[in-house]
């Protein structure tokens, strides 16, 4: 026989036979890298998703309506939690994560470097930007790494939660009176381009999109899922009457499906690069809740080493 | 503890890649490598799994019963935690 195939080839098969990888199967270094650099940055977009969601639980407009966004910004940080951890079966600890997100090293969804000035932007995000994260996840519940595929079928079960009470704020400002319609449409307006941004750059400027799709790490492209997500949603905007801020919207006969506007790329760069309305303040806050939190771990590290030492000194000889 | 006594063991077997490791029983071992050796023999002998943990049973802490109301009642009243809690008129697709 004699035929000499190399570990990246056999790899290489195993992915494409459906096969799923878990932490002690052999991996390409590249593989684990790319898995590391995409997780930890999934994971440190929903601890930061938490910043302008939280921003209005004291000010939610009643009890009902206080609880779903309390209940909401805890099931973010429980989503951050299944995603380092996955990401922590790859080697990397979560210390070392959390140190390159606030040092900028490691990059988060731009989306939560805007600002939420108004309680109808609390239904936008259910509804577009967890719209858009559920558009990428449920493609991630089949991505070829085994822990990865494993919290995002537990987020995809939860995100469904997000994105209808974040529709049902909207619809109830969009049904309610002339200054309600005017609030969710003005949320709509800031939120609709930064929500396409969120796929990522265009395909033919994303270098490392047809790697990760060869590894099975991603299964459709930034673009196809761009355009999945606004076929679905433009008929949701519709319905509620309100007006996608794109002139060159329109619905394509032949391709059967929306035709939209070019986003600006400048300022999806520009955010990117650290210079979006809230880079700044999001990550100064992480750092200050951080630091303010140090002495909690601390003590708790303490009284468990006291626990300890009681229960030597307690336990009879053998 | 007895020298001789066999510590217990909890034994977890993946049954495919991409499945979590799942609880199939217990058995004694003296060391973890034995205990894995015995997992093979006795919870995979007809190719239930390609993965086994052994974890030492004393290792394991668990929810004491007696708390049980305290620790899960809470989530019971939460209704608005499940997705069916709102009403998406049925023409609204993808949601």
């Amino acid at each position: 026989m004699g035929t000499n195939i190399s570990i990246e080839e056999k790899f290489q098969a195993y992915v494409d036979a459906e096969n799923k990888v878990e932490p002690k199967d052999w991996m390409p270094e590249k593989y684990r890298k790319t898995l590391v650099r995409q997780i930890s940055q999934h994971a440190h977009s929903e601890v930061i998703g938490m910043q302008p969601e939280a921003n209005w639980i004291t000010r939610a407009p009643s009890l009902r309506a206080k609880l779903i966004l309390l209940a909401k910004v805890q099931d973010e940080a429980g989503h951050g939690l299944y995603l380092y951890s996955a990401a922590e079966t790859l080697g990397t600890s979560r210390d070392q994560m959390i140190a390159d997100l606030q040092s900028g090293k490691a990059k988060y969804s731009s989306i939560f470097n805007y600002p939420t000035p108004s309680w109808a932007d609390m239904g936008t995000i259910g509804w577009l930007v967890d719209g858009a994260a559920i558009q990428n996840q449920v493609m991630l519940t089949r991505t070829s790494y085994g822990p990865y595929a494993r919290a995002m079928v537990k987020i995809c079960k939860e995100e469904s939660f997000h994105q209808r009470q974040g529709y049902e704020i909207i619809m109830k400002l969009a049904q309610g009176t002339p200054e309600q319609k005017k609030m969710a449409q003005e949320s709509l307006n800031r939120w609709w381009w930064p929500s396409l941004m969120m796929f990522g750059p265009s395909d033919d400027n994303s270098p490392n999109s047809e790697q990760s799709m060869r590894w099975k790490i991603k299964r459709k492209s930034n673009d196809t899922l761009r355009q999945e997500f606004v076929n679905k949603t433009v008929p949701q905007a519709h319905y509620l009457g309100l007006t996608i801020p794109d002139s060159d919207l329109k619905w394509n006969e032949k391709r059967g499906s929306y035709d939209f506007g070019e986003i600006n790329w400048d300022e999806f760069y520009n955010v990117i690069q650290g210079n979006g309305p809230c880079n700044k303040e999001r990550i100064a806050h992480h750092v200050k809740a951080h630091e303010e939190g140090a002495w909690v771990r601390e003590a708790a590290l303490a009284y468990a080493e006291k626990e300890d030492k009681r229960r030597q000194n307690t336990t009879p000889a053998a | 503890m007895n020298k001789n006594h066999w510590k217990l063991y909890e034994v977890f077997v993946r049954s495919k890649n991409g499945l979590a490791h799942k609880h199939a029983g217990s058995l004694h071992a003296a060391d973890a490598d034995m205990a894995i050796k015995n997992a093979r023999d006795v919870y995979t002998r007809r190719s239930e799994g390609i993965s086994i943990w052994v974890v030492p049973s004393d290792q394991i802490t668990a929810s004491s019963p007696d708390e049980k109301e305290a620790l899960f009642a809470p989530s019971d009243d939460k209704v608005y935690r499940h997705p069916t809690f709102y009403d998406i008129p049925d023409d609204v697709e993808h949601m």
